[in-house]
Order: C-alpha cells, then structure tokens, then sequence
C-alpha cells in the first residue's frame, strides 16, 4: 500500500514536471528569438535556437531602448501604476470603512453601486469615460490615476468591505471614546488592522494596472506622446511598414522581466492575495 | 462613533466618489443615453430612437461575434476548471515540488493580455507553418483553438491557486471520518472533496465566464478579428465599430452593441451566481 502510493506520487511528480516545462517554454522561446539577429527571425524557425551565426547579443535590446522609446514607456507604465495604486489603496480603504461602519441608506446603495461597477464591461464607458477623460484634461499619465481610481473602486471597495465586517468594532469605539477623531482612529487603529488586505487589493489592481491596454490606450492623449509598455508593443504590430520582431520581442522580455523578478521576491504575498480576493470576490 | 464619523464623510467618501461620479456613473449615464442616438462628437448627438439596437440585432458580424463569444466561453471554461481542479488535486497530496509547479503554473497570469497574445502568436504560426497548414490569420478554426489554449495556459495556474486554497480549508476531520469508514479515494472525491469545494467552484466557473466574455486584449493581440472578423468576439467587434469605421452612424451602433453587451454579461453573471450558490453545502 506505502510503496504503491509513493509509485503513484512520483509518476504524478514527473507528469506535472513535464507540464511545467511546457508551461514555461513560451517565455523562454521569446526569450532566445529576442537575441536572434532580425534577419533570422521567421515564423518557421522561432523555435530553432540562436546559432553563432544568427545571434544578436543583446543588438535588439539596444535598440528598443534608446531608439523605439521603451524607456519612455516604461517611465509612464510606472508612474501610472503607482500613483494609481496608491490612491486607490487610501481612498478606497477610507470610503470602505464609511461604508460599513455607517448604516444608512445612502451607505447601503453606494456599496451596491460599487458591486454593480465590478460586473460592468469595459466597452460600455469606453467612448464616453474617454471622452469626459479628455474635458476635464485628465488624459495625461500623471492625472489619468483619477479615472482609475474611479474605474477600478469596485473591486478595492469590495474587498475591503468585505474584510472590515470582520473587525471588532469595539476597538474603534475604544479609540474613539479615548478622544481620537475619526481621521485618527482610521489612521492610527483600522489602517494597521488592514494591512493584509491592503496587500492583496495591492497586488491585484498592480497586476491589472500594469498590464491594462485598452484604457490608457483610449484615455492617453497619444498627440504628446504618452504610452504605456502594453501600447508601446501593440504599436511595433499595429503600425504600417515591416514589423521589427527583433526589437518587439525584447520589448516583450523587458515587460515580462521586472513582473518575473517582483513575483520570485514576494511571491507569497501574491498567491495569498489572489486566493483571498476570490475567496471575498 | 457612527454620528462622529458622519460628519466626516467629506474625508472618507468624497474623493472616492467624485472619481466613482467620473470614471463610472457619469460616462455610463451617457453611453446609457448616447445608445439612442446619432453621434460622432457627444455634443452633436441628434435622438435616433430604438434604430441602433435594430441595426446591432441584425448585423450578422455582431450575431457571429455572439456564437463565436458564446461557444468559446463555454468550451474554455470547461476545460480551464477542470485541468485546475486536477492540478489543484495533484498538489495537495504533499508530492516533491508542490511549491515550484505551484509557481510555475501561476505565473502566465503576471503577464497582460497584449503580450500573451503575441507571444501565442508566434508560437501557433511557427508551428503551422512546420506542419504545412495555414496561419493564424487565414483559418478560423485554428485561431479558435489558439484562442482556447492562451487562455487556458493564462487562467489554469489563477483557477489553481483558488481550488487548493478551497481544498486546504477542509477540515482534515471530515477526510479521517471518510477513510475510517471505509471510503475509497474515489469516494471521499465525489462525496467529500467535491461538495466542500462547491463555493470555490461557484467563484472560478464565475470568473472564466465573465472574463471568457469579456476577453479582448488576447483577441486583438492573437487574430485581430482575422480572417474577416470570423474570430471577432463580442468586445472586439464593439471597439472596431467604434473605432474602425468612417461614418456618422456608426458610434451609435457600437454604444447600442455596447449596451446589449452589459446587460448580456449581467444577467449571465447574475444567473450564475444564483445557480451554483443554492448547491453549496453549508460547513
């Protein structure tokens, strides 16, 4: 019985090893035709590695950098993450704690109101969120965390909503009886608590934020200049001419490189994160 | 404490909200509007009645892009849940490794949409190409699979990580019970893992139908719609009504398609969460 489940653990241990292989291999592939020489780059040798003849060295990187503006486009992808972020994490956290401490009608809708945007596709605001982005001149990538915050409340609310019901609610009224004002008592009592899920609600809108395409694209005023490293790659495809593969895939490894790096270091973070926004979700 | 912290809804709500009022209440009251009307700018918009929803009820790219949407969620959402709960089965039974598949499988999710479309792409036309056949773009069927396995390769490792946290908070009483009862492993599958597991399986079938309906950045990035939007899903085939076509009408029928669109992924969502919450057990 012991010998047959440990036969039956390491046949299990080699079919998910072989599958991982093949989960990983489409990076890797984009990875060793992004040091090809552009020449050797066709769709029926992608999956030939480079030779000495056909290998570029890091040629191809060179020249996203300082010539297709990749470094622009990593600088706004970055700037538009953080501040996003950030913004959601206080304000969201803030109008979340209203919500479920204050038990009125208005509280109540506003929370629905919120669920509702969740489910809501994109595609519905689309002409028009960019349009109202473009009046108000929010369409810069120092502004345009604005529109985030209002587009992605839904799932931050949620979250946190969802989270604080679980907090006594003693310990605030401790707080506050003690002569700590409202603004107080968040900061330096419920924001502490909360840590956890500021973690997760921080990875997950990262993860989205950094990967969004379709919003910047539309929101962006384009005429200055402004793109994010998700438009930057769908440019290299979507532009008239030859399409540079050599330069599009390292653009590629270049976006996929800083999420690997961030991943490997808190991983653990990210899983239980995730796990925790879909067990609230 | 509640009266105290009234008074500061200035502080806690407002900034939330007046974004909430810009980035979502406001435009979505006017695309609402905007769905009955003629327009290129929103300032000259002339009222058109019901015309563009007739127009988007009987376009056949837009039924197509239905059927083609409709089919792809179904089979990817199959076929997603099931690998993951196998994956997520395989992991929990403390084999070598589980930590490194764990990671592995989850990380095609880190990657956006765009660049996972191009990355599939040039895999799926060098492999077509050694095997004779036509690309990506000139034969619909394959940018159907293709479809299907991107978003299987992104969605598996998500869905994964949501069924071992659901299998890890079993209580191990409940499996110790089954097996000294005599319960087989197949038993305690059907009959202990599986009933237990039902609020994870309810969020990930919901998670793959919506995002199934929702895809848009791997479409754009893997066919483009290509050939002759034969692979256009739903959010595709909206934005090249509003963005790829000359003429006055036209953005009006995409709002109308747009609207049509929302109430679809509403009601699916809706139906969905009500179906699969009444077969939960209670723990």
């Amino acid at each position: 019985m012991n010998q047959n489940k440990t036969l039956k653990d390491n046949i299990t241990s080699i079919i998910l090893g072989v599958l991982s292989i093949a989960w990983i291999y489409p990076v890797f592939m984009i990875l060793f035709n992004s040091l090809k020489k552009e020449t050797a780059i066709s769709t029926g040798t992608a999956f030939q590695l480079p030779t000495s003849e056909t290998l570029a060295g890091l040629a191809n990187y060179v020249n996203a950098l300082t010539s297709k503006g990749f470094l622009t486009a990593f600088w706004y992808s970055l700037v538009i993450t953080l501040t996003s972020v950030v913004l959601i994490l206080i304000c969201c956290s803030m109008c979340a704690w209203f919500i479920t401490r204050v038990n009125t009608w208005y509280s109540k809708a506003l929370y629905y109101l919120f669920v509702f945007s969740m489910v809501v596709p994109f595609q519905m605001l689309m002409f028009t969120l960019s349009a109202t982005a473009d009046r108000l001149k929010l369409s810069s990538p120092y502004t345009i965390c604005i529109i985030y915050l209002g587009f992605g409340a839904g799932l931050a609310v949620f979250m946190f909503c969802g989270f604080m019901k679980s907090i006594p609610i003693e310990i605030e009224e401790a707080a506050m009886i003690d002569g700590c004002s409202p603004l107080r008592t968040f900061f330096m009592v419920v924001l502490p608590i909360l840590k956890p899920t500021l973690i997760s609600v921080g990875i997950l809108e990262t993860m989205w934020l950094w990967n969004d395409y379709l919003l910047p694209y539309l929101v962006l005023d384009r005429t200055k200049g402004y793109m994010t490293i998700p438009i930057l790659i769908q440019y290299f495809r979507g532009s008239f001419g030859k399409v540079e593969m050599g330069p599009m895939m390292a653009s590629i490894m270049m976006n996929i490189i800083p999420i690997i790096i961030v991943y490997l270091l808190c991983q653990k973070h990210i899983i239980k994160g995730v796990a925790a926004g879909a067990v609230k979700g | 404490m509640e009266k105290a912290l009234k008074k500061y809804w200035p502080f806690f709500v407002l900034p939330t909200f007046a974004a909430f009022v810009i980035g979502f209440i406001w435009p979505f009251l006017q695309g609402l509007y905007l769905s009955f009307c003629k327009f290129i700018t929103i300032d000259r918009a002339t009222f058109n009645g019901l015309k563009n929803y007739i127009f988007a009820l009987t376009e056949p790219d837009f039924l197509h892009a239905f059927w083609f949407t409709a089919l792809f969620t179904v089979v990817s959402t199959i076929c997603i849940n099931l690998a993951a709960l196998a994956i997520a089965l395989a992991l929990t039974r403390e084999i070598k490794g589980t930590n490194i598949f764990r990671s592995v499988f989850f990380m095609p999710n880190l990657i956006g949409g765009i660049v996972l479309g191009y990355i599939w792409q040039i895999l799926f036309n060098c492999v077509l190409t050694l095997l004779g056949k036509p690309l990506l773009s000139l034969h619909a069927p394959y940018g159907f699979v293709g479809l299907v396995i991107l978003m299987c390769w992104q969605q598996i490792g998500y869905m994964m990580i949501i069924y071992i946290a659901g299998l890890q908070s079993i209580p191990g009483d409940y499996l110790e019970a089954a097996r000294i009862d005599g319960a087989t492993e197949r038993q305690i599958l059907w009959k202990v893992k599986l009933p237990n597991l039902m609020p994870s399986i309810t969020i990930c079938t919901f998670l793959s139908l919506t995002n199934g309906f929702k895809l848009f950045d791997q479409n754009l990035a893997l066919t483009g719609g290509d050939p002759a939007h034969k692979t256009e899903m739903l959010a595709l085939n909206i934005y090249q009504t509003f963005y790829g076509r000359a003429g006055a009408q036209w953005k009006g029928y995409g709002q109308a398609k747009a609207v049509l669109f929302c109430i679809l992924v509403l009601v699916i969502s809706f139906c969905q969460l009500r179906a699969t919450r009444s077969k939960e057990v209670q723990q």
